[in-house]
């Protein structure tokens, strides 16, 4: 880890704005995937803020009828809404399914979207990392790729996003909304937040440089029943080989996105008119154009599976 | 004492305090975090500096430049250690590689260098500024790909032969008129102990002292010594704590021989701790293993043939897994066969993990049991019943000492309701969820060794144990504590009980689960003689003295037991040894593994639901403790089973996933209640204790009964571990 | 046989490409600095530490303290305090041995940087009892044989004791069955909130044994 200097920010704006004035600063929050990155000197930042005391950590209801989570509100405290409980189950479901008790007591709303890929090649830093040093290789293809992504990868790149939330966010059709360095606020779909690695996989979101996010949006309840399905090796503090956030209406449509197959949580809306016709027609459509390994290509077979269980699951 | 006799009644046989399930004594330090281990010893080198080891950035090949001029002029960077400046160094007897590389390189993450700095922080950011440049060189990875070229291990005392025939197996499985011939794998483990390899070394002139973590304190000394080129003597290895070793710890590794050189060239105490994501690399491991096995039999279910070969690999100079040699003893049958191959692989080091050579052997050897029984329409408890047998399979001449087989399984059946079990697999179903239920023998030979002690009595009755012994979680405090305690009539309060320090008399170390039987001889066999002088100081006729309640009685006569020392403390030393004992009888611990286990129709996700294992090892010394050893090696058996393999990059050459995210072990919420039975039983030719060890039996055959309860829910058989659902998904039956 | 892939695979190529990376690593934060400024010219000669000031509270006793920034709440407790009762295992958040209670809330030690806790008020095992004085649930542990090695033991205690808290404060589990009823104590509960304390000794189901004793049910 290199040294670095630290401030507590006041303000966002003013957060946003020392992040561009600082030389290599970054913002930090819960640090659980920071940290986890600097000590590996994969992150290397000259200069933190830390934003914790910045009062963004409460949930309001919008005028739109959704509510607005602010980015500081812990993955604990955002599980336990009643409100998110009661309207929005399938984002409890998928903050209670990811990492441990202590993590979600301090990963933030915002961090948990911004979290970087688990690929243990971009962990390793001997081993050569498109996402770590552009244009040094990915070393992971043709490698160990059990737990990497299938659809939406690169041949730069073939990591996975690994958030929960963030899958139960896209069928939801959440937004994030955020302040610039220049005090100019924003909105981006979490559809848009990320972006596929192309030739870039260095670059993962459509932020800007000093861009903060301040809360995350939720609109409107639109009900139905919601289920969070998440297949691991072993059943808990485990990231996913497959994940299905589903909302599912009485009348057979609905909206899925997947976790665990690809750099972004993996939605396409117009597949979900294939829905009433079953769990395969639906995978067919949802993972067309899947690139996968010879060692994950069960996560397509896995992906239907999963989808037929949370099909019969939301039967009752 | 020389143990040559089988035991006859014995102070021990008392049982007051042997055979209670006392608290651990070491308790309460351990659950308020007052046990010192090796990175935090403040009490004794006040202003340590820290240490960070940088690991090969390749499998193979050579370092050709070395540039560590940045980091030394870091802030707060005390030394860099390379091998280029480390003075010469040999290598341990118990290592295959060098725990120090340079600028040859043995394998992946092999130290070579270590950053020594005022600061953990300093010295971890100064690390990342030497620069190194490697000629990488052409390695071996793939154990499937160098099975071709593998070659008969050299026969020695832990190897045993490379291969051993007995009768015809060729002719008798050829004419059986029921065979089965299938090929099973194990992959590469991870002992994954939550105690980073950790040391603290300090200099007294040309002395050493390392406060370490280590299971085998005289192994420990003696391969520092020598790496070092320094005397024994002048050496001096302390580990009275140990987070968990599993047999990772049974060698001098490299954060010892780093702290020590580290400590030398900074000209101040240095510790270091091997950081998390490279002790996969840098460290040993279970080695993979690919094993053919054979088993013909009558329509009866009476084995004729039985044969087990072995491929596994490991570096140039290193042993085979010994996969085979529970087959050589387990089961009965006229013609038999083991063969074990080795191939050199330039991946880590591989080396003991719990149970070597039976925890992977018996994961396929049950399999295979299993699938026999199906074949001959037996149940797999009555097949294993048929073909059990009281005498060594290879040698009939040698009876086995105590073998209780029959009786674990048959009461591990009753208890965990094996007749509710279908026969038929994939017929049980509730819910999403297919249940099936499994079992599978336990099997773990039972090791004599040499271990001493030193008791010390002085005038308040108080007794002290020292033995060079060490507790890494398996009870060693409590269990040495009780056997002082019985020994010389006294509660276990007034016992003290000091471990893992070479200062003290060498014992048989933990490992090969041999610890509980043979340390605890050894203090029994110490205060034998300790109870000889108080009886002589007393004027008792030792023979007739009793010693109870804190008190010696003969007679009409009773002494306080501290008057003996009452003119200064009386000190005994002396080492249980054996005869042939273990020669003239097979000397093993068995029992039965039974799993119920739920798989999820739709997804194919394992749940274990119930664990049963009962045991017949012998006296229990300490039924809590005893029992807390069988539960973690079956909890560890359940990871093998399903979950845990380092996933090697053939390309690349190293363990891929190698952290505790990458690295899957079993969490609380993957493991059930687990059940445990031990059989009433002593082994009077075992020690004068009478008891055997238990901590590796647990792990012996539980993967095995994951397995067999995987395929009795679902129908399908898997025979490469871990059995995770990408293996099977597109054979399960129709989830809906 | 299997050539590596790179020949001549350099430490330095590797340091090299680093000082080129640039922008493009999010921030775990409620941001994403896509780094404003290429910190190229600032890696080729090494930053000097950073030390800053911090109070906190530590099982009741103030600590005014100067640290490296780079200082984990970990290593200021074990190496700075001296309160080596909370373990580092891993040092990535991928064990849990160093739990411990900061505002009555556990996280990991070893991912929250010292600095960013002025004034919180931290528990660690050595808060919770003594050897002479033990903790309901460290005496339950013992009881119950919840350990072995140890080394995993001060966070699984700590764990537990927030669990248990955790229940009462109605917070849902991964297997809470209704995802809006107040969750209840069960084993499979317990179970679930206590899987990021690996212990590979293998004492979970003894662990269980304890927290149930405590949370004053049958097992």
């Amino acid at each position: 880890m290199k040294p670095f200097t630290y401030e507590r920010a006041a303000s966002p704006a003013q957060a946003a704005a020392a992040a561009i004035q600082m030389p290599g600063a970054k913002f930090i929050a819960g640090g659980t995937n920071l940290l986890d990155l600097m000590k590996l000197q994969i992150e290397t930042p000259a200069h933190l803020i830390d934003v914790n005391r910045l009062a963004l950590d409460t949930i309001e209801p919008t005028q739109e009828g959704g509510l607005r989570i602010g980015a500081l509100v812990s993955n604990t405290d955002l599980a336990a809404d009643a409100r998110v409980r009661r309207d929005y189950g399938v984002l409890a479901r998928a903050l209670l399914a990811g990492a441990s008790g202590q993590l979600r007591n301090k990963a933030t709303t915002a961090g948990n979207l911004l979290q970087r890929t688990r690929c243990p090649y971009f962990y390793d830093t001997d081993q050569p990392c498109n996402k770590r040093h552009p244009g040094s290789g990915c070393s992971a293809i043709g490698g160990v790729t059990r737990q990497l992504g299938v659809i939406g990868t690169s041949d730069a790149c073939i990591a996975t996003h690994p958030s929960d939330m963030a899958v139960a966010l896209r069928a939801l059709d959440a937004t994030v909304e955020t302040v610039k360095a220049d005090g100019a606020t924003r909105r981006i779909p979490v559809a848009e937040l990320h972006r596929l690695p192309g030739d870039t996989p260095h670059v993962e979101t459509v932020l800007e440089p000093g861009e903060l996010i301040t809360a995350v949006l939720l609109p409107a309840p639109v009900g139905g029943t919601q289920i969070y399905r998440k297949v691991r090796d072993r059943a808990s503090y485990a990231f996913a080989l497959v994940s299905v956030g589903a909302i599912l209406q009485h009348d057979g449509t609905g909206r899925i996105a997947l976790g665990g197959v690809a750099p972004k949580p993996w939605r396409v809306e117009e597949a979900e008119a294939e829905l009433p016709n079953g769990p395969r027609a639906f995978t067919t459509r949802l993972m067309a154009g899947a690139r996968p390994t010879r060692d994950n290509a069960f996560k397509v077979a896995l992906a239907e599976r999963t989808l037929g269980a949370v099909l019969n699951e939301a039967r009752g | 004492m020389k143990f040559d006799t089988p035991a006859t009644t014995n102070p021990i046989d008392q049982m007051k305090v042997v055979g209670q399930p006392l608290d651990r004594i070491d308790g309460p330090l351990k659950t308020t975090g007052t046990a010192p281990y090796a990175y935090e010893r403040h009490d004794v080198a006040a202003a340590p500096a820290y240490g960070y080891v940088i690991g090969s950035a390749v499998p193979k090949g050579r370092i050709t430049g070395m540039d560590v001029s940045a980091a030394q002029h870091a802030p707060g960077v005390l030394a860099v250690v390379t091998a280029e400046n480390a003075g010469p160094l040999d290598k341990g007897k118990y290592n295959t590689a060098k725990l120090l590389g340079g600028p040859e390189i043995e394998h992946y993450h092999q130290a070579v260098a270590l950053v020594v700095a005022e600061s953990f922080e300093q010295a971890r950011a100064a690390a990342a500024l030497v620069k190194i440049d490697y000629a990488a060189e052409p390695g071996r990875f793939d154990l499937h790909a160098a099975r071709v070229a593998a070659f008969p291990p050299e026969e020695n005392d832990i190897t045993g032969p490379p291969e051993t025939h007995v009768g015809d197996f060729a002719g008798a499985f050829a004419q059986a008129p029921v065979t089965l011939d299938e090929t099973y794998t194990t992959p590469d483990h991870s002992h994954a102990m939550m105690e980073p390899h950790a040391t603290l070394a300090a200099w007294e002139g040309d002395r050493l002292t390392v406060w370490t973590s280590n299971q085998m304190i005289a192994w420990a000394n003696g391969d520092l010594a020598k790496t070092l080129r320094m005397p024994k003597e002048k050496v001096r290895v302390v580990s009275p704590f140990i987070g968990g070793g599993f047999g990772g710890k049974l060698f001098l590794r490299a954060d010892v021989v780093l702290a020590a050189l580290g400590a030398r060239a900074a000209g101040r105490p240095v510790k270091v701790a091997l950081q998390r994501p490279l002790i996969a690399n840098n460290t040993t491991h279970r080695p993979a293993t690919i094993q053919r096995i054979r088993i013909g039999a009558t329509r009866e279910g009476v084995i004729t043939a039985i044969g087990h070969e072995s491929w596994s690999g490991d570096l140039e100079g290193g042993g085979p897994e010994t996969a085979v040699n529970q087959t050589r003893l387990l089961y009965a049958g006229a013609n038999r066969m083991t063969a074990m191959r080795l191939a050199v692989l330039d991946l880590p080091e591989g080396n003991a993990m719990r149970a070597p050579g039976e925890a992977p052997g018996m994961m396929a050897l049950e399999i295979a049991m299993d699938e026999m029984a199906e074949k001959l329409g037996i149940d797999p408890i009555e097949f294993r019943i048929r073909n059990d047998t009281q005498v060594d399979p290879e040698k009939p001449e040698r009876p086995f000492s105590a073998r209780a087989f029959a009786e674990c399984l048959r009461l591990g059946a009753e208890r965990f309701g094996w007749d509710a079990r279908n026969s038929r697999p994939g017929q049980r179903r509730e819910g999403k969820w297919l249940i099936g239920i499994g079992m599978a023998a336990a099997f773990r030979n039972n090791l004599l060794m040499k271990s001493g002690a030193r008791v010390r009595l002085d005038g308040e009755g108080r007794v002290t144990v020292e033995t060079d012994m060490t507790d890494i979680g398996t009870g060693s405090y409590t269990i040495i504590g009780q056997t002082a305690a019985e020994m010389m009539g006294v509660p276990i309060e007034k016992v003290t009980v000091r471990l893992g320090d070479s200062t003290y008399p060498v014992s048989a170390g933990s490992g090969g689960q041999f610890g509980a039987n043979n340390a605890t001889a050894g203090v029994y066999a110490t205060c034998v003689k300790l109870r000889e002088e108080v009886t002589q100081r007393l004027g008792f006729n030792s023979e007739d003295a009793v010693f109870a309640d804190g008190h010696v009685r003969a007679g009409n006569r009773a002494v306080l037991l501290g008057a003996a020392a009452a003119e200064g403390d009386i000190v005994a030393e002396d080492a249980i040894e054996y005869g042939d004992l273990d020669e003239r009888y097979q000397q093993s611990t068995f029992g039965g593994h039974f799993v119920e286990a739920a798989v999820d129709a739709y997804t194919g996700e394992t749940r274990i639901r119930r664990m049963l294992a009962v045991c017949a090892a012998g006296r229990i010394l300490n039924p809590k403790s005893a029992r807390s050893q069988v539960i973690g090696a079956m909890t560890m058996g359940a990871g093998a089973a399903l979950m845990e393999e380092l996933a090697v990059d053939t390309r690349r050459g190293f363990f891929v996933n190698h952290d505790l995210a990458g690295y899957e072990v079993p969490v609380h919420a993957d493991i059930p209640h687990q059940e445990v039975i031990f059989l009433d039983e002593t082994d009077p030719l075992s020690s004068p204790m009478k008891a055997k060890g238990v901590g590796e039996l647990g792990i012996c055959g539980v993967g095995a009964a994951v397995a067999n309860a995987v395929y009795n829910a679902t129908g399908v058989r898997v025979r490469d571990y871990p059995i995770t659902l990408d293996k099977y998904l597109d054979r399960l039956p129709d989830a809906a | 046989m299997h050539s590596h892939s790179e020949p001549g695979l350099s430490r330095r190529d590797l340091l090299v490409a680093g000082a080129a990376t640039v922008a493009g690593s999010a921030a775990t934060g409620p941001a994403h600095a896509q780094d404003a400024v290429n910190t190229s010219s600032m890696d080729t000669v090494p930053r000097a530490p950073v030390h800053a000031p911090v109070r906190f509270t530590v099982n009741g006793r103030e600590h005014a303290l100067e640290l490296d920034t780079r200082t984990s709440l970990l290593d200021a407790l074990r190496e700075h305090l001296h309160l080596t009762g909370t373990k580092k295992g891993c040092d990535h958040g991928q064990c849990g041995a160093c739990t411990v209670m900061v505002d009555g809330v556990r996280i990991n030690s070893c991912l929250t940087l010292a600095v960013m806790h002025e004034g919180a008020d931290v528990t660690t095992i050595e808060g919770l009892g003594t050897p002479d004085r033990l903790h309901a649930m460290q005496a339950a542990f013992v009881k119950h044989d919840g350990y072995q090695c140890g080394y995993c033991t001060p966070g699984q205690i700590c764990s537990a004791v927030a669990v248990l808290d955790e229940i009462k404060a109605g917070i849902p589990s991964h297997v809470t069955a209704d995802i809006m009823a107040t969750p209840e104590f069960s084993v499979d509960e317990v179970r679930e909130r206590m899987s990021g304390n690996i212990c590979r000794c293998g004492a979970y189901s003894n662990i269980i044994e304890a927290i149930t004793e405590v949370a004053g049910r049958a097992a």
